[in-house]
């Protein structure tokens, strides 16, 4: 199972705690990561990356096993910590505004 | 027993307050949302259990929501505002040409008949309806491809889409503002818009009496006589009597024709308020009072309210959507502030009380009573 860690503000739309895993098919990327994701919380859709574009939100980074993923290609292999559940993929939100 | 409900958006979260018909002990409900922005919650004139939430923020963009239960219980709906057709631009504040891209819903407006049925009004401007209770939203381009689009230019607030008027003796009839583009009107159900600007002037305009660059911050109508028009512009007090054809000024005494709200007495038709805000730079009320101005005369004559309300150090501004009028026969008016505060009035403004002192700023307050 993969894990995912959420921001506050999104737990709260999901109705999740801090942390959700997930069934992604293989090859695990980040696209289908976030997919699986989107389909297990339809909530969550259109909050992560932008429903037009498929960009991610400007104010949100990937992170995971202590790497910035935010600019990598969504198709590319996420760290097989990541595949194998080891390590969670973080969504941060940026620590700005008021 | 009848009991009134307020519908408070705040920039951190919303509000359900309800009240019996006196008016005087308010329940306090929320925040639902909490930390996100949410501009505007309103309920279904059709099944007022039915309520209708748009929520926001930087970080996550657009999240709409249902109730159909007054507010108790929320669940997510569709939230795919995506535009029709090629993307066309409008100005941007350097006049260069600005793709139109969405990125939040300012007002929803449901149907007068139908609660599954809700109108949009998104930044970047555009129209879009829902008829299916929220699944899913589709644009009425007919607005946002209107021949003056690509003139229309943002106001400080962004280009938004604010206002959506309904009137139950035109059903396919609806009256939009934009700013900074103006006031639109469409009679075939959206099909295809007019501008309705003829008598506006804004000295801050290259041309003052252009037909579209108008701020126009919000217009009110009393539904037993839709061809009377009421609108708060950036500057002016402005009044039509042909469904928006023409203008003509009544800010007559109000010591500020500044201000953004704007709104009509439940059962006197020609009873209307405003709020007025000291401008350009400062948008908070003049004087360091706060204070409601109400015309029995359709304009230009005014009466300062001020009985409950602050009178020395007030800062406070009051947003385009937050205030809102009730229907029980003492007329009951309501209006949120930037500071938090929520203000009633029981007897049609003649005196207020604040039902609600430190919410974050306020956004919205719509309100319904339920009989």
């Amino acid at each position: 199972m993969i894990r995912v860690v959420l921001p506050a503000n999104l737990r709260t739309l999901a109705g999740v705690g801090r942390e959700v895993e997930l069934e992604v098919g293989s090859p695990v990327t980040q696209r289908s990561l976030l997919g699986a994701l989107e389909a297990a919380y339809p909530a969550l859709r259109g909050t992560i990356r932008d429903p037009v574009t498929q960009q991610r939100r400007a104010m949100l980074r990937f992170f995971a096993c202590e790497r910035d993923l935010s600019d990598q290609s969504l198709d590319a292999p996420l760290p097989e910590e990541v595949a194998a559940g080891r390590e969670p993929y973080l969504i941060v939100g940026a620590i700005a505004g008021g | 027993m009848t009991t009134v409900r307020l519908l408070v958006g705040t920039k951190k979260g919303a509000f359900v307050l309800t009240s019996d018909e006196r008016r005087e002990r308010w329940e306090v409900n929320g925040p639902h949302f909490s930390g996100w922005e949410v501009y505007h919650v309103k309920g279904s004139p059709a099944d007022p259990d039915r309520l209708y939430a748009a929520q926001s923020r930087g970080w996550f963009g657009q999240v709409a929501q249902r109730s159909d239960d007054g507010g108790a219980t929320w669940q997510p709906i569709g939230n795919d505002f995506r535009y029709e057709g090629a993307t066309n631009t409008h100005k941007w504040y350097d006049n260069s040409d600005h793709p139109y891209a969405f990125l939040r819903v300012w007002h929803l407006e449901p149907s007068l008949s139908d609660p599954d049925t809700v109108y949009a009004g998104v930044e970047d401007a555009a129209l879009f309806r829902t008829t299916d209770a929220g699944k899913n939203w589709e644009e009425m381009p007919g607005l946002r491809t209107h021949p003056s689009a690509s003139t229309w230019a943002p106001g400080a607030g962004g280009l938004c889409l604010h206002t959506i008027i309904l009137d139950k003796t035109h059903p396919d009839r609806i009256i939009t503002a934009i700013s900074s583009a103006g006031a639109f009107r469409s009679d075939d159900d959206g099909k295809t818009w007019r501008t309705i600007t003829k008598g506006l002037h804004s000295n801050y305009i290259p041309d003052p009496d252009a037909e579209v660059g108008h701020c126009v911050h919000h217009i009110a109508m009393h539904p037993s006589r839709p061809n009377v028009l009421f609108m708060q512009k950036h500057w002016d007090v402005m009044r039509s009597d042909d469904s928006g054809d023409s203008w003509h000024e009544v800010s007559g005494n109000l010591p500020t024709d500044f201000g953004f709200v704007i709104d009509v007495h439940a059962h006197e038709p020609e009873t209307i308020y405003v709020v007025p805000i000291k401008s350009d730079s400062d948008h908070f009320v003049p004087d360091g009072k706060l204070r409601v101005y109400r015309s029995k005369s359709g304009g230009n004559e005014w009466e300062a309210l001020t009985k409950g309300l602050p009178q020395k150090d007030c800062y406070v501004n009051v947003l385009r959507d937050a205030m809102s009028v009730d229907s029980l026969d003492s007329c009951g008016i309501y209006f949120g502030t930037t500071g938090g505060q929520v203000y009633a009035s029981a007897d049609a403004g003649d005196s207020w009380k604040a039902i609600v002192h430190d919410l974050p700023s306020v956004l919205s307050v719509e309100v319904q009573t339920l009989r």
